[in-house]
């Protein structure tokens, strides 16, 4: 079983892990969108710690870092991050311990729910890229380390492909070469559900 | 990069109540939203636009008598969020419904959207149009449109006049619709800009370099070149205006981005119009100044809006607001 306290802990790494590189983000950003990827992030994360609400039950905790995220993030992040979080939540909620079954099925939700948000598939240069190789790695091999993997390597494939969605797809052909910074701040945060696998 | 300011969290905050500190008589700030309302609500349909900041005077400058109702201020350069494009549309809405202008760009789309579900859970009539001018983007099914930019202003100015008249929601929304419709944009840079809490220049150019089809958010344009005469350049910008679409009479609009003199606006437009004049086309209004900037951007861009009796006649309607009055 999966516990709240994990949860939590995710949460809370996925937020250190971003203070620590969202000037990289942006960097990202600034070469094909509008450089504000880690200074959003940032400005969003550092709002849910202050609000996550750890007595409550997990999918309390994760409407909550949706709704936070939604509120604060702003640009295209916001809705998207924001509908993922929201989304495992419903799927999640009144629970105060899961199985890897229903985490996976939330990790569906949040695809679901990125999709619709954004109107994207994979193969557009965006969090998609990292974030469905990554699920499924993680459903084929139960290895959040297989997962870290295939998440890197998708966002190496988002260097060789040209945007065709958000900021980035105004520069055509010239996005190819420059990673996704999206498919990249998603990978942060399976490495930090990676790191508290372990 | 220097910059007058205080602490680069705080810019719009502070800019929001120095614009408030002024304009009194224009416009009121939401307690504790980053939202902009008439000081004189209006009976009438409400017009809700918005953005990231450091498009000053877009899009608080347009709050007011025959333009916006509401304005919402975003992070510089970034979506502002459906809890506060909600609280807009809540604050302005008259009963008669409220119209979103949304600029064409993900993060707009995707937060007025959620706000207008939001809106419509609570019973309020929204609608929305998304401005997509840019002719630098192309517009295809592999990208997600045209970019929206300068051509706003317009939208503002003719849709809002017809709310002012008394049009219905449905109504408003046409003459937007037909407004966007109508215009184009290209927009050209030789100096980039520099989002306060990123620190450097989002985009970099050599001393004799220019950024053709630049956004307004300092993202790359179309391709780079070197810097040329005004002329040579108002040339370029009007040909890809001109083949794309037929024009017969317009209102021009030269847009500074923040950065460049009024002087250069005006030595780009003499040119512009004697450009249309020689290929026949009729300069029915021209506006030249600083509407929707990129910050400290050195550059402009050139809008033309093809007219018929119905778009003249929202033009030339009375507009009071703190940047664009007539």
């Amino acid at each position: 079983m999966i516990t709240k306290a994990t949860v939590i802990a995710v949460i809370k790494d996925i937020a250190a892990r971003i203070d620590q590189d969202w000037q990289y983000l942006t960097d990202l950003d600034q070469a094909i969108g509008d450089g504000d990827h880690g200074i959003n992030l940032h400005r969003g994360f550092t709002t849910v710690l202050q609000k996550l609400p750890e007595d409550k039950d997990i999918g309390t905790i994760l409407k909550t870092v949706g709704m936070t995220l939604v509120s604060t993030v702003g640009g295209a992040s916001g809705p998207i991050y924001g509908t993922a979080f929201m989304k495992m939540g419903m799927k999640l909620a009144g629970k105060e311990e899961m199985t890897r079954e229903e985490l996976l099925a939330a990790l569906d939700e949040a695809v679901a729910g990125i999709k619709q948000r954004g109107h994207a598939v994979r193969g557009e240069k965006t969090i998609l890229d990292a974030l469905e190789p990554a699920i499924e790695a993680l459903k084929a091999t139960g290895s959040w380390d297989e997962a870290v993997k295939a998440a890197e390597e998708g966002v190496e494939y988002t260097k060789t492909i040209i945007a065709t969605k958000g900021r980035a797809s105004y520069l055509g052909e010239r996005s190819i070469g420059h990673q996704d910074p999206g498919a990249t701040s998603v990978t942060l945060m399976i490495k930090a559900c990676a790191a508290a696998a372990k | 990069m220097k910059k007058l300011i205080n602490n680069p969290e705080h810019v719009v905050d502070e800019m929001l109540n120095g614009i408030v500190k002024a304009h009194p008589e224009y416009v009121k700030r939401l307690p504790g939203l980053d939202v902009l309302v008439r000081a004189n609500k209006g009976d009438k349909v409400a017009l809700v636009s918005g953005g990231g900041s450091g498009h000053e005077p877009s899009h608080g400058g347009l709050v007011g008598t025959g333009m916006l109702d509401g304005a919402v201020a975003g992070a510089v350069f970034t979506s502002p969020t459906p809890d506060q494009i909600f609280e807009a549309i809540k604050a302005v809405d008259a009963g008669k419904g409220v119209l979103l202008v949304i600029k064409n760009y993900t993060g707009d789309v995707m937060n007025f959207e959620m706000a207008a579900d939001m809106a419509e859970a609570e019973g309020i009539k929204v609608d929305k149009v998304v401005v997509n001018d840019d002719v630098a983007v192309k517009d295809s099914t592999w990208t997600v449109g045209r970019r929206g930019v300068a051509g706003t202003v317009l939208v503002h100015k003719i849709a809002g006049a017809y709310a002012e008249m008394g049009a219905d929601l449905a109504e408003v929304k046409r003459i937007a619709e037909k407004v966007i419709a109508n215009v184009r944009t290209m927009g050209m840079a030789i100096q980039p800009c520099t989002v306060p809490a990123a620190g450097k220049p989002g985009f970099e150019l050599k001393e004799d370099e220019m950024e053709m089809g630049i956004g307004i958010h300092g993202e790359p344009g179309t391709y780079r070149a070197p810097l040329k005469t005004a002329n040579e350049i108002a040339d370029e910008m009007l040909e890809k205006i001109l083949a794309d679409r037929e024009f017969k009479e317009v209102a021009v609009l030269v847009n500074g981005f923040g950065g460049t003199p009024v002087m250069e606006l005006y030595i780009v437009n003499n040119h512009v119009n004697d450009v249309l004049t020689q290929k026949g086309i009729k300069v029915y209004k021209t506006i030249v100044g600083n509407f929707m900037t990129s910050i400290e951007m050195q550059g402009c861009s050139i809008t033309l809006l093809e007219l018929d009796d119905e778009l003249k006649k929202g033009l030339d309607a009375k507009a009071d607001t703190i940047a664009f009055r007539c």
